[in-house]
């Protein structure tokens, strides 16, 4: 049976990065659009992101020196992404059913992280796995585990019971919106369940991780834990396939989009990629985009004036 | 107001209205409006499109009489469908729609953010996500070609035409202001889905707001200008203006043409030189006696800033934009500057800057810093005791949230105007007045009294608010709106709700406030009769 874990764990762990490196990859090869920024955009100049300001304010602006504020970004980035800032601000009955879940999920993926570091460590390095600092981290990982587990299948059973009773949600809910929710619940409520119905003494998490590190065929895991573990795999191999994967999308909305405000005249690579996209030719068939019959470029589209029928 | 719309709503074969907005449905305002109408008056029942949407009509969609004409159009649709999400159509905004279209998690936290919805008393069809849902599951189910298992997670919605008849309507029941993408936490623009809508039917199928395509766009690449003012015209005009503002101020106002080499050309929205003269006046009287090297440009569309392409059609858009810095560099100016408009400023220095390559990458400014640098650097002689009455500054979308420039115009405001007071919220937060995406300048079929009761009435209780604590019509007030947009549904919705009769709140532009503390000016620049 273990065998049958490993390679569901390793098969979704494979599809997970898979689908997620795919998504980010076709989203990073659309076509760079035009401009459409949103204020504020934290990383302006400190003296103007606290009104929401940009660079606009200046006198002659090209002429100044752009002044990147990285710092500005990750104050931004730091709390939107571990608390859900954003959630809480405009949204504060919602986010305390997200925040759990989301926080619980982060947990959860710092479990996994430090299961492995532990388990490496233990392989690389002889005698590291019976030491201080690994019982250390075991310790750490069991309590950010089971705190991760609690905290997301709360926020998942809150999450599905704001879908299912507020009406503004139920408009547009789907049966899928409700089968992911289950899902979550179902799985991390397995694998919570099959972890504290573990018999005493045989493997846990930090074990289990080991034998799937090296490949351990002896290890004998309990059935309810091997369930909650494959259960688990399937979901996260699920996610990247599904809307759920909006942590991918939201790098692009956020920089690609949201904080572009790069102006074309201190990027010459991006001037030449835009005159690139000139030369597509567009098919809309509106009379006074292209004639029928006709297929001319955008280039040849912006320079014809339809008021007067001419070309420049 | 009837039930809650469900999604499938869309696609009734009913002539009924999906919504019917009465009185009651709306928020209370304070006391002292009174509406001119009761409540939105539906559009005449011959000129109702036959699946219509709510009480206002904004277009005038084919009226098919058989089966196969329907068909037909719904064909049509969806081929501009598939064009939206291709890279050869629609490479201008591809990346932001699929990010919009694909992950929106339709959580709603966008819903409270939109004045529109707010203001219809929570109405369905207004949700910000309402319409893009509508979208999502078409492409899901068209364009995707999804099978059940799209179905299953993403919804279905059943294509026909009455779907696509109200969803074109729809997708002009939203200012494009983008506050609800403000608020979203994933990023996504619920309004750039609206904006995208507007594009196919214009792109594809030729459907377009008359105000904004026909009298719009088309007229501006014809004569020059959205007003049909051509160069001849607009000479004359100004000219007329130049002489009533040196009569009015006692000052020798001459506006300069077509001046080769000139620092910077001034480009106005020409519905001011025809609706609020003195506003293209006072930029006069201010660049002169600041000594500033200027011009205007007499080419086609030099003279009118608008580019109503940018809520509507990409192709209109760009010829518009480009005839815009060919103005420029022809005359071989400095920089452009923008007058008070905020399209017009987003426009240029925003969407088109990724268009505006090679020569015709001339620097493009807001009339703004210009203002707060010619004030602040104690250009002029100014008294602000002659702006001594209460005034709030709305902030024009366009101008603040989309682009940043949020200080300038307080600088200015706050040096002359000694009773200045903020609206709440303001700046990047502030509500769209209404008229945003073209709705000022679209007018019939119940659309006007729609704006004033719907989209303009969380403005109108921002205003009040503003000036709740000298609500006393014996006190003159000023109503900053640097865009002529938002001057416009401004006026109309003042008027609509007789806030002058019961407030005495007068509007205007931030250069009017400007050269009325002006020393050098005769006193009682500002007027303080209705307009």
């Amino acid at each position: 049976m273990i065998v049958v874990v490993y390679s569901v764990v390793s098969a979704a762990a494979l599809v997970f990065v898979a689908a997620g490196v795919a998504k980010a990859v076709s989203f990073a090869r659309t076509p760079l659009h035009l401009r459409w920024e949103l204020y504020p955009v934290p990383h302006e100049a400190p003296e103007r992101v606290e009104h929401g300001g940009s660079y606009f304010e200046q006198a002659e602006w090209w002429r100044q020196p752009r002044r990147s504020n990285l710092w500005g970004d990750v104050r931004f980035m730091v709390p939107e992404i571990l608390f859900l800032h954003g959630l809480r601000t405009f949204n504060r009955s919602l986010w305390f059913r997200s925040f759990p879940f989301h926080f619980g999920l982060y947990l959860l993926a710092g479990t996994l992280a430090l299961l492995f570091v532990t388990a490496v460590a233990g392989r690389l390095v002889p005698g590291v796995a019976a030491g201080t600092a690994a019982e250390i981290l075991r310790r750490l990982a069991a309590a950010s585990g089971i705190t991760g587990l609690v905290l997301a299948i709360f926020g998942a059973i809150g999450l599905l019971h704001r879908r299912l009773t507020d009406p503004a949600l139920r408009v547009s809910t789907t049966p899928g919106d409700i089968t992911n929710l289950l899902f979550f619940i179902f799985a991390l409520g397995l694998l919570g369940l099959g972890y504290a119905k573990r018999p005493a003494g045989g493997p846990g998490a930090s074990s289990l991780v080991a034998g799937l590190i090296s490949w351990d065929l002896k290890m004998e895991a309990p059935p309810l834990l091997a369930a909650g573990i494959v259960a688990t795999a399937l979901l996260v191999a699920y996610i990247p396939l599904t809307h759920m994967a909006h942590f991918i999308a939201k790098y692009f909305t956020y920089h690609s989009v949201r904080w572009d405000d790069e102006p074309l005249v201190h990027n010459a690579k991006r001037a030449a990629e835009l005159a690139g996209y000139l030369s597509f030719r567009p098919t809309w068939a509106a009379g006074h985009i292209r004639k029928p019959g006709e297929t001319p470029t955008w280039g040849e589209v912006v320079a014809t004036n339809p008021a007067q029928e001419t070309r420049r | 107001m009837k039930g809650r719309a469900r999604l499938s709503d869309m696609s009734r074969r009913s002539r009924e209205p999906l919504l019917h907005l009465e009185k009651g449905d709306l928020p209370p305002l304070p006391p002292g409006t009174s509406p001119a109408a009761a409540r939105p008056a539906p559009p005449p029942r011959s000129l109702a499109a036959e699946f219509a949407l709510d009480d206002a009509r904004v277009l005038s969609l084919p009226n098919p009489a058989t089966p196969e004409e329907e068909q037909a159009l719904v064909e049509q649709f969806l081929s501009g469908l598939e064009k939206l999400f291709s890279r050869e159509n629609n490479w201008t905004f591809l990346q932001p729609l699929l990010l919009t279209v694909e992950h929106c998690a339709r959580c709603q936290t966008c819903s409270d953010s939109c004045h529109i919805f707010e203001a219809s008393g929570g109405a369905e069809l207004y949700r910000p996500t309402y319409r893009s849902e509508i979208l999502r599951r078409l492409y899901f189910q068209h364009v995707k070609d999804g099978g059940l298992v799209s179905a299953w997670q993403h919804g279905t919605v059943e294509l026909n035409w009455p779907l696509v008849a109200r969803l074109a309507e729809l997708a002009y029941r939203c200012n494009l202001c983008r506050r609800c993408a403000q608020a979203c936490p994933l990023g996504v623009d619920n309004g750039l889905v609206a904006h995208e809508i507007r594009k196919l039917f214009s792109q594809e199928m030729g459907i377009a707001p008359k105000e904004l395509h026909a009298s719009g766009s088309m007229l501006q690449l014809k004569t020059g200008s959205t007003t049909g003012m051509n160069a001849a015209a607009v000479k004359d005009n100004v000219q007329f203006i130049d002489e009533e503002m040196s009569e009015k101020t006692g000052l020798t106002v001459e506006t300069p043409w077509d001046v080769e080499g000139a620092d910077i050309l001034l480009i106005h929205n020409a519905g001011e030189i025809l609706a609020w003269p003195e506003n293209p006046g006072a930029f006069g009287v201010i660049l002169n006696a600041a000594g500033i090297s200027w011009t205007m440009s007499s080419d086609l569309a030099g003279y009118d800033s608008v580019n109503y392409g940018v809520w509507y059609d990409d192709a209109q858009f760009a010829r518009v934009a480009v005839r815009h810095a060919e103005a420029a560099r022809k005359l071989g100016v400095k920089k452009i500057v923008v007058g008070e408009c905020g399209h017009a400023h987003k426009s240029l220095l925003v969407v088109a800057d990724r268009l505006l390559t090679g020569d015709l990458a001339i620097p493009r400014e807001s009339f703004l810093t210009i203002l707060r640098d010619i004030v602040l650097g104690g250009l002029l002689d100014l008294d602000p005791s002659r702006n001594n009455f209460p005034v709030t500054l709305h902030d024009p979308c366009n101008v603040v949230r989309l682009m940043g420039i949020v200080e300038p115009q307080r600088e200015v405001v706050r040096r002359i105007c000694p009773q200045f007071r903020e609206m709440h919220p303001h700046g990047v937060d502030n509500y769209c007045c209404g008229g945003g995406s073209g709705f000022a300048i679209i007018n019939g079929n119940g659309f006007q009294d729609w704006r004033a009761e719907v989209s303009g009435r969380k403005k109108l209780q921002q205003v009040l608010d503003a000036f709740a604590d000298c609500a006393d019509p014996s006190i003159p007030k000023y109503l900053c709106a640097p865009c002529s947009n938002c001057k416009g549904q401004l006026r109309d919705l003042l008027a609509y709700h007789r806030v002058w009769d019961s407030y005495r709140i007068q509007y205007g532009g931030l250069v009017e406030l400007v050269v009325n503390a002006m020393t050098a000016v005769r006193p009682g620049f500002i007027e303080w009769e209705w307009r």
